[in-house]
């Protein structure tokens, strides 16, 4: 069996394409790095995902942290402690011991039968709790950043004239999301990393589709040796932590766009790791 | 433990309860708490130690030692530290023994590699075969103190890095203008000064490295989860006490140890950082100043 | 350096004892009745008894030790212990990089248990450990598998109806029948895979290989491994 073919039996076979059944004969390295690879699928779709959709509730989470509402403030008070404060590990446990615990026909609201047995797969209920955890962590880093906006900006946006959500809008949240970008890169590459967690606690894997680490383990156990597959891991993830930091280092260009070329600050991630 | 738990099968109540939260195994999750702890107390200071060196070789003169330094942090960085968990413990074991071995066994020359198999003296191992369990409870978690601090040591030297890196350029000018020489300014202006740009850093890596210590079981570590998940699986009557799946609970009760750790954290740094901030040319250290006037 | 140092600590700690014939045993700990950690927090079960037994037959002076099931065999070959015993089918996969002793326990039937009498095992969800032989058989049989890292995860899927069927060993899952009062029961036909239970042994352990086999042996020839069997299996429990 050559290499190409494996690639097409297996390039895809973690999303539920090609050949049926993973390799049983040989384990050549062809076929651990393309079902590894394979399997790189899924990190990318949660980690991704999760940082979209975690990226929105995280600027409400660290808005309704600077209300002075105590109704508004501290319930996202809690939510960003319990999820910053606790392990993700117990974390996804938790999630699937209490998604199980639905009702398997269904919810009845107002005469409607809402499903709820799509929750316990992994692409919905590890994704709802990748989700809530980026967005606490994103929504700390986001509520830092908002208070150490220089009071200077905000006095020169009221001198013009700008206030309420315009203020907000042209002024507050650019400037938030700039001093926020370096520590939410690295947000976005520990959650990237995060994402091994899924299928190694707490949800299972269905029709043997995981993730990178997942094959990767099938692979130790199939030829008993660690000393191949996890280094594959370790290498993809290399890889993957390299493009997360170019596309931020992108972006973060974009939002600097104003400042004059020889200020424009490259991306500094060492400094304020936020996690 | 008690009197009443000899026969656990005819007690019921509250007799059950007592028997069944102080049985062997019980006390044996107790215990791993501290073991958890004592990994965690042990585990900082080594990853410090290990952050700092890394730092200083990235900031060497020396080119190779610059790129170790470098290399160091960014490999560990870029990879999850659970694929590390998985395959590095054996290594470092193997490593430690293969050094034991060319110390004290009679004949080196045979290859330790055969096949698949790993091969040193009887007296090579590491801890013997013959020695007492606790003596390999304590290797495993020594094992486990180095992997942890290898990995968090280049999160620390990251930080480190840049700390040293944010520490005004005025102040260690002005040291010069003293007479100071290279070595003087680093550990009499450099160091000292740089903590304060380090706390926020430090503070978040110590936060991770206390939500990574449900990873211990990989490192043959019998910590809070393994115990967690041992008890609270379903019981049937092959053990003293059957249970169905009470997972959940116990699982709820880490939940709450590690919300109360951040919690006592949170509270003891923040007085660290304040002590820190005291008349540092920093925003905070400004506010701290215009409050007290 | 470090490493060299802690290296020394602990030589230091352990300097005093010689290196006698002492055979480090190590189990899962977690697959009643073979293997499982009792209420004291000790090894227990039928492997525990068999493993002490056959110790003292072969002469052999052993301690017992737990590790994960995912690198129970890399851990071996590293010389970290001497025997596996942990309720292991002698498969052919494995017996290319370790080697087995006689089995112990004779080729054993696996069964699915299902929350319904009418589960559908053939294409239906069934879930299994991972890397068992049992989830391989699974993927190969048409059924979705389902696969968790621990036995008891396998069950309570059936039990909240994650999973149509759990396939395991039908020891294993006996006893989740009987005390189930009806919930859980056994359904389809019984698979015999595997080759049973044995030890297992680096390769070039050729000597305890030699003497675990013949304290095998004589423990089938008096009967002794079936009373064993009789004890922890019940009166179901295959025998020699």
């Amino acid at each position: 069996m050559s290499c190409w073919e494996t690639f097409t039996d297996y390039a895809l076979r973690s999303i539920g394409i090609g050949a049926k059944l993973l390799p049983k004969a040989d384990f050549t390295l062809c076929q651990q790095f393309t079902l590894i690879g394979s399997g790189l699928i899924w990190n990318v779709y949660f980690g991704a995902m999760a940082l979209l959709f975690g990226f929105f509730l995280a600027n409400a989470l660290a808005l309704a942290r600077i209300a002075h509402s105590p109704w508004v403030r501290k319930p996202a008070e809690w939510f960003v402690f319990v999820f910053r404060g606790s392990p993700l590990f117990i974390q996804f446990f938790l999630a699937y011991e209490m998604l199980v615990m639905l009702p398997r026909t269904g919810i009845e609201i107002f005469g409607m039968t809402l499903t709820s047995s799509w929750l316990t797969k992994a692409w919905a209920g590890a994704l709802i709790v990748l989700f809530l955890n980026t967005a606490a962590y994103s929504a700390e880093i986001f509520y830092g950043a908002l208070r150490s906006i220089p009071k200077g900006d905000l006095e020169a946006a009221e001198a013009y004239g700008i206030t309420g959500w315009n203020k907000f809008r042209r002024i507050q949240w650019p400037t938030m999301l700039r001093l926020a970008w370096p520590s939410y890169t690295n947000e976005a590459i520990f959650l990237f990393q995060s994402t091994t967690l899924v299928f190694f606690s707490g949800f299972p894997a269905l029709s043997q589709r995981g993730d990178a680490l997942y094959y990767a383990n099938y692979f130790a156990d199939k030829t008993f040796n660690p000393f191949i597959p996890y280094p594959i891991v370790a290498m993809y993830f290399v890889l993957l932590t390299l493009g997360v930091i170019w596309l931020f280092g992108r972006l973060n260009r974009h939002l600097n766009r104003h400042l004059p070329q020889n200020i424009r600050s490259r991306i500094r991630l060492r400094p304020q790791l936020i996690r | 433990m008690f009197a009443a738990c000899a026969d656990p099968k005819a007690i019921e109540g509250l007799t059950w309860a007592t028997c069944y939260l102080t049985s062997g195994k019980h006390l044996d999750f107790y215990g791993s708490f501290i073991t958890v702890l004592l990994l965690l107390a042990i585990t900082a200071p080594v990853a410090m130690a290990l952050g700092f060196g890394g730092a200083m070789a990235a900031r060497s003169q020396i080119t190779p030692l610059r790129w170790f330094g470098k290399a160091y942090s960014a490999m560990v960085r870029g990879v999850p530290d659970i694929v590390y968990f998985l395959f590095f413990v054996i290594a470092l074991d193997q490593g430690i023994e293969y050094l034991n071995f060319l110390r004290v066994c009679p004949d080196t020359s045979l290859p330790v590699f055969r096949g698949m198999e790993f091969h040193v003296c009887p007296e090579a191992k590491v801890p013997l075969s013959t020695a007492a369990p606790f003596v390999f409870q304590a290797y495993n978690f020594g094992i486990a103190v180095i992997t942890f601090a290898i990995v968090f040591g280049a999160f620390v030297a990251n930080v480190i890095y840049g700390a040293m890196q944010a520490v005004p350029r005025a102040q260690l000018e002005t040291a010069e203008a003293y007479g100071m020489s290279q070595g003087q300014v680093f550990r009499r202006v450099l160091v000292p000064q740089m903590w304060t740009y380090a706390l926020p850093g430090l503070t978040n890596l110590w936060m991770i490295l206390i939500k990574a210590t449900p990873l211990l079981f990989l490192l043959s570590v019998k910590d809070i989860v393994y115990y967690a998940r041992e008890l609270g699986g379903t019981k049937t009557q092959a053990y003293d006490y059957p249970h169905p799946d009470w997972r959940l609970y116990y699982f709820l009760g880490l939940l709450v140890f590690y919300l109360l750790m951040t919690k006592l954290s949170e509270i003891v740094l923040s007085r660290i950082a304040n002590r820190l901030s005291k008349g540092q040319a920093t925003a905070a250290g400004e506010a701290m100043r215009k409050a007290t006037i | 350096m470090k490493k060299l140092l802690l290296a020394t600590t602990l030589l230091a700690l352990t300097a005093g004892f010689a290196a006698a014939d002492v055979v480090r045993l190590a189990t899962e700990g977690a697959y009643p009745p073979f293997n499982f950690i009792d209420d004291k927090g000790e090894v227990a079960g039928f492997e525990r008894e068999f493993g002490d037994e056959i110790c003292k037959r072969a002469a052999l002076e052993c301690t017992w030790t737990t590790n994960e099931w995912d690198s129970i065999i890399p851990n071996l070959q590293s010389g970290n212990y001497d025997v596996i015993i942990a309720g292991m089918s002698i498969t052919d996969e494995r017996s290319k990089v370790i080697t087995f002793s006689d089995n112990y326990y004779p080729p054993a039937a696996s069964a699915y248990l299902a929350a319904a009498a009418d589960a559908d095992v053939k294409t239906g969800v069934v879930s299994a450990q991972v890397g068992t032989i049992q989830a391989a058989y699974v993927a190969e049989s048409g059924a979705t598998l389902l696969e968790f890292p621990t036995p008891d995860e396998t069950v309570a899927a059936v039990r909240n109806g994650e999973a149509a069927a759990v396939f395991a060993d039908k020891d294993y899952l006996r006893p989740f029948a009987d005390e189930s009062n009806g919930a859980l029961m056994f359904v389809g036909e019984d698979v015999a895979i595997g080759g049973g239970v044995g030890l297992g042994m680096r390769q070039s352990d050729t000597e305890l290989k030699g003497k675990m086999d013949t304290a095998i042996k004589a423990m089938k020839a008096d009967g002794s491994l079936n009373a064993l069997i009789e004890k922890y299996f019940g009166a179901e429990g295959l025998k020699f």
